[in-house]
């Protein structure tokens, strides 16, 4: 197997010594008639709207467009709106709501996507606040999945003068909707000519609506893109761009989970532009922005005197942690079966290192001084349409790189081109990942074969295999197989179990999808916590709600249920508020102030959540308190716990795992780990030595998995009491007034549905209290009293 | 061999009027308040008197994500206030803490050596010299960020 060509010495070395103002990437340059491509666009649709600066945050109103009405109005932003939801993800939930139905589904003609700034993105001055929050119903999970991702448009769209986007309908041909915050009007307009892969879209429309020809102009320019791949999977993804003046390249940051790309391109939206004026530092308009730019500072210096002793996120970006998780026992490899390899040291971060250009300030958005979006610059493509042209890759971050383990994927040079193709074609990297590696764990066990599978052989770490799945996927490929496998791991699960061709224990368990979503890559299966952590989430199995492995299995901070309940409810609540703002959530925990060890909670990095108090009182004019940040995000986190039983989903029995992230599925999986899960069944299960020397490897399984199944159940039942829900996960009537929601179909909608769970004996704990064990609480109504 | 100007202090002249600060803060802010206002500072220690200011390194130049900062062709480093977005990045990383930004001002500042402080100094404490350019980068880059193994 031949790695593609180096281009680069990508050795430590500065880059400015030598050219100054930028430098040569080597990447292949592509001429387009651009004054062609412009006067073909078609003006469908045009509203003119009045420029207005930012206030405290907030541009005060909000944008709706209707690809099939071509209609395009304004909205405002009320307080009530700001009281209740905040901003970012709020707004989008809100909005979202009030436009669709609960049997809306994805491809449905009033199904919206929408896309949020929040009060605090578009500030410069500390890292991280550029973050664009989107959300849609999702063709995986047929519910709300939200997602959020850097890159320039959130804060251009709210420099153009709105908080939000929402888009709805879906237009007849191929169209662009474009912000234009210079001459103060929205179009949707015809686009019959760009490309559709995310690369190339970017770049294109970068140039055509730059104000002059210019990079400065050319950094005024966002364009959301997804990609062919996103047309005929669920897999799809977004790709919000931000011009790079120094490589000359319309960079990509994603958002990825829940195919939010897949409802774009079903709406027939080739792109998505924001072009701004002018914007400075103070375009956010705080009404302190001394305090904003001093605690920003501290933060800046933290980054410069810390980082290269913590998490060095600044050289090797996110892939840090590879060798962490390699080490720790966590990094998914053979899909999750399990969690190091030898070959992982391959994939390493020096490896990456080596590859990426550094002393660039590869931030995502202005300011941001953790700079982890990485960049290996003129990679020579190695298969597919672009084979042999040269590109700028963005990343791999660690998910993709754990996700490449996963496949058993294991030369860095692969790991590259895989994660080319996935932005270019709009593919999420996490859900490609984990399910192509099910579907190589289901191929090891001649559940698919060759010829199941189109005629590819998909062993671990065939790497030709992977790119051509994807390559047929995106060339639209109607191969049974192909058209399934894309489609997610559970429509894969249902077509296997019905053609009969395996063990649907198997089947259902070693696939790592929960309500539809992909698992992201971390290997939970001796973390209790981290498994409610994915499992007890809004949207799916994601880190973003909790990442609780270390505190939980490392450092054991949380041994006791009522401790795990406590973390996962503060910190998911306290993780969503990130997405409410518009912010990113690495500055906050990946690095840490000195004195942090010894601070009191030193998970909840205390003194990053006192920044965070002062900069959104700072932007807000009123005095902030950590415990205020906890209430906003708290009212947004059952708002769509809300949603999502309105949705007829949101319950325990959607909150079940499958055992693959719980323990071993398969007797070799348990021999793999055999002194541990001995250990197990005599330390935590209480079974005598002897006893446990003489049982089989099969009953062995068989009682590891009865007491963990129960472990997961006690864990639900503990936390949906400290949510303050009831035992089947509904967000309760009085928990919602006591947020301070009022509206009466919300909570009757809730009544009823908890109504209904009486009669069906659902409001019943899930755990099975033993001796001197205990439920939560001994009132079977406890919620009744919250 | 690539030079730039940079101002050297020396102390032993140094009588702390505070005139050279003045000079400096009315370059750039247009008032004579010297002290945060001013891009040159003098303070005084325990042995003597000191100075931290800008050497032109030029790390900054990488840290900006606009390209605001740039090297003129005479070597001294720049900052274009029209470009600036504000972020701090350059005031945050200075290795020498040189980058400044005034009170209720978003856009930092920097010497831009002058020569306004050497004029107004009436000891003769300050001096505008020419350096080779290479000694100060090289010795800023090789600290800057850990290098994989």
């Amino acid at each position: 197997m031949k790695g593609p060509e180096k281009t680069v010495d990508c050795g430590f070395r500065p880059i400015t010594l030598k050219t100054g103002q930028g430098f040569e990437t080597g990447n292949t340059r592509h001429e387009w008639d651009l004054a062609k491509m412009m006067k073909d666009h078609k003006v469908l649709a045009e509203h003119k709207y009045e420029k207005s600066k930012v206030v405290r945050g907030y541009a005060g109103r909000t944008l709706y467009v209707n690809l099939s009405t071509n209609e395009i109005k304004e909205k405002p932003v009320t307080e009530e709106m700001k009281r209740m939801f905040t901003g970012g993800k709020g707004f989008d939930l809100k909005l979202l709501r009030d436009a669709i139905k609960p049997t809306t589904r994805w491809n449905s003609e009033e199904n919206e996507l929408v896309m949020a700034a929040g009060p605090l993105c578009g500030t410069t001055q500390y890292s991280g606040m550029g973050k664009c929050l989107a959300v849609t119903v999702s063709p995986l999970t047929n519910m709300v999945c939200d997602s959020n991702a850097g890159g320039y448009f959130a804060p251009y769209m709210k420099f153009s003068g709105f908080d939000a986007i929402e888009i709805q309908g879906k237009a007849k041909k191929d169209v662009a909707v474009i912000i234009d915050g210079v001459e103060g009007k929205v179009t949707i307009e015809t686009a019959p000519h760009e490309e559709v892969n995310a690369h190339l879209v970017a770049e294109q429309l970068t140039y055509m609506y730059a104000a002059e020809d210019t990079d400065s102009a050319r950094q005024k320019v966002a364009v959301v893109s997804a990609g062919k791949g996103a047309e005929t999977s669920y897999w799809g993804i977004l790709n919000i761009s931000f011009y790079d003046p120094r490589r000359k390249v319309a960079r990509l940051k994603q958002h990825g989970r829940g195919g939010l790309g897949t409802v774009f391109r079903d709406k027939k939206l080739k792109a998505l532009v924001a072009r701004v004026e002018h914007f400075d530092g103070l375009s956010n308009n705080p009404a302190n922005p001394d305090k904003v730019a001093a605690t920003g500072l501290k933060h800046h210096r933290e980054m410069r005197d810390l980082d290269k002793s913590q998490c060095n996120m600044r050289v090797v970006g996110t892939g840090n942690i590879v060798e962490v998780m390699d080490a720790y026992d966590l990094l998914p490899t053979e899909n999750y079966r399990f969690g190091s390899h030898p070959k992982a040291a391959n994939l390493h971060s020096h490896h990456f290192y080596r590859r990426f250009t550094q002393v660039i300030p590869d931030g995502c958005w202005f300011g941001c001084t953790m700079a982890c979006a990485k960049v290996v610059d003129g990679f020579s493509i190695m298969t597919g349409p672009y084979k042999g042209m040269k590109f700028s890759v963005d990343g791999p971050e660690y998910e993709n790189t754990a996700a490449c383990a996963n496949m058993g994927l294991w030369d860095p040079d692969w790991v590259i081109e895989w994660n080319f193709y996935c932005d270019c074609y709009g593919l999420d990297t996490i859900s490609f990942g984990t399910g192509m590696a099910y579907y190589m764990e289901m191929y090891e066990y001649g559940i698919l074969n060759k010829e199941r599978c189109g005629g590819l052989e998909l062993q671990w770490g065939n790497a030709e295999a992977i790119l051509e799945f994807m390559h047929r996927i995106a060339r639209g490929d109607k191969d049974e197989f192909i058209q399934v496998a894309s489609k997610g791991i559970r429509r894969t699960k249902d077509w296997l179990i019905k053609n009969g061709w395996g063990d649907p224990y198997i089947i259902e368990n070693c696939g790592m999808e929960q309500k539809g979503l992909e698992f992201s890559e971390y290997v939970c299966k001796e973390s209790l916590a981290q498994q409610g952590g994915y499992g007890l989430t809004n949207k799916g199995p994601q880190h973003d709600e909790a990442w609780l492995i270390f505190m939980d299995m490392v450092n054991k901070q949380i041994p006791t249920f009522a401790d795990k309940a406590e973390a996962l409810h503060y910190f998911p609540i306290w993780r969503t508020w990130f997405g409410l703002v518009g912010l990113c959530k690495l500055p906050w925990n990946d690095v840490t102030p000195v004195g942090n060890s010894t601070a009191k909670e030193p998970a909840k990095v205390p003194e990053h959540v006192q920044n965070y108090a002062d900069i959104m009182g700072a932007t807000l004019g009123r005095e902030i308190k950590p415990k205020d940040l906890i209430d906003m995000s708290e009212k947004v986190y059952n708002f769509q716990r809300a949603m999502n039983v309105w949705m007829g989903r949101g319950t325990r029995k959607e909150d079940r795992l499958p055992f693959r992230a719980m323990g071993p599925v398969t007797e070799m999986e348990y021999l793999s780990r055999k002194d541990r899960y001995d250990k197990q069944l005599v330390e935590s299960i209480g079974l005598a030595k002897e006893k446990v020397a003489k049982m089989t490897t099969l009953q062995k399984l068989d009682t590891t998995k009865e007491y963990r199944l129960d472990q997961y159940q006690k864990l639900s039942d503990a936390v949906y009491h400290r949510r303050g829900w009831t035992q089947n996960g509904i967000p309760t009537p009085q928990k919602m007034r006591a947020l301070g929601f009022t509206e009466d179909c919300l909570l009757d909608m809730l009544q009823e549905r908890i109504d209904a769970d009486e009669k069906a004996g659902l409001n019943v704990w899930g755990g099975k209290y033993q001796g001197s064990e205990k439920p939560p609480s001994a009132d079977r109504k406890y919620w009744e009293k919250c | 061999m690539a030079t730039v100007k940079i101002i050297v202090f020396h102390p032993e002249k140094c009588k702390g009027h505070g005139d050279c600060m003045k000079a400096c803060s009315k370059v750039h802010h247009k008032n004579d308040k010297g002290g945060e206002w001013s891009a040159i500072r003098i303070e005084k220690s325990s042995s003597g008197f000191a100075m931290t200011n800008c050497n032109m390194c030029g790390l900054c130049i990488d840290l900006c994500p606009v390209q605001a900062i740039k090297r003129l062709n005479s070597g001294t480093v720049v900052l274009d206030k029209k470009k600036c977005v504000g972020c701090q990045a350059c005031v945050g990383f200075c290795p020498r803490g040189v980058m400044r930004r005034a009170p209720e001002v978003i856009v930092p500042f920097k010497c831009i050596a002058c020569g306004a402080c050497v004029r107004a100094c009436p000891e003769g404490a300050l001096e505008l010299k020419e350096v080779d350019l290479d000694d100060i980068r090289e010795e800023v880059y090789a600290k800057h960020g850990r290098v994989c193994p």
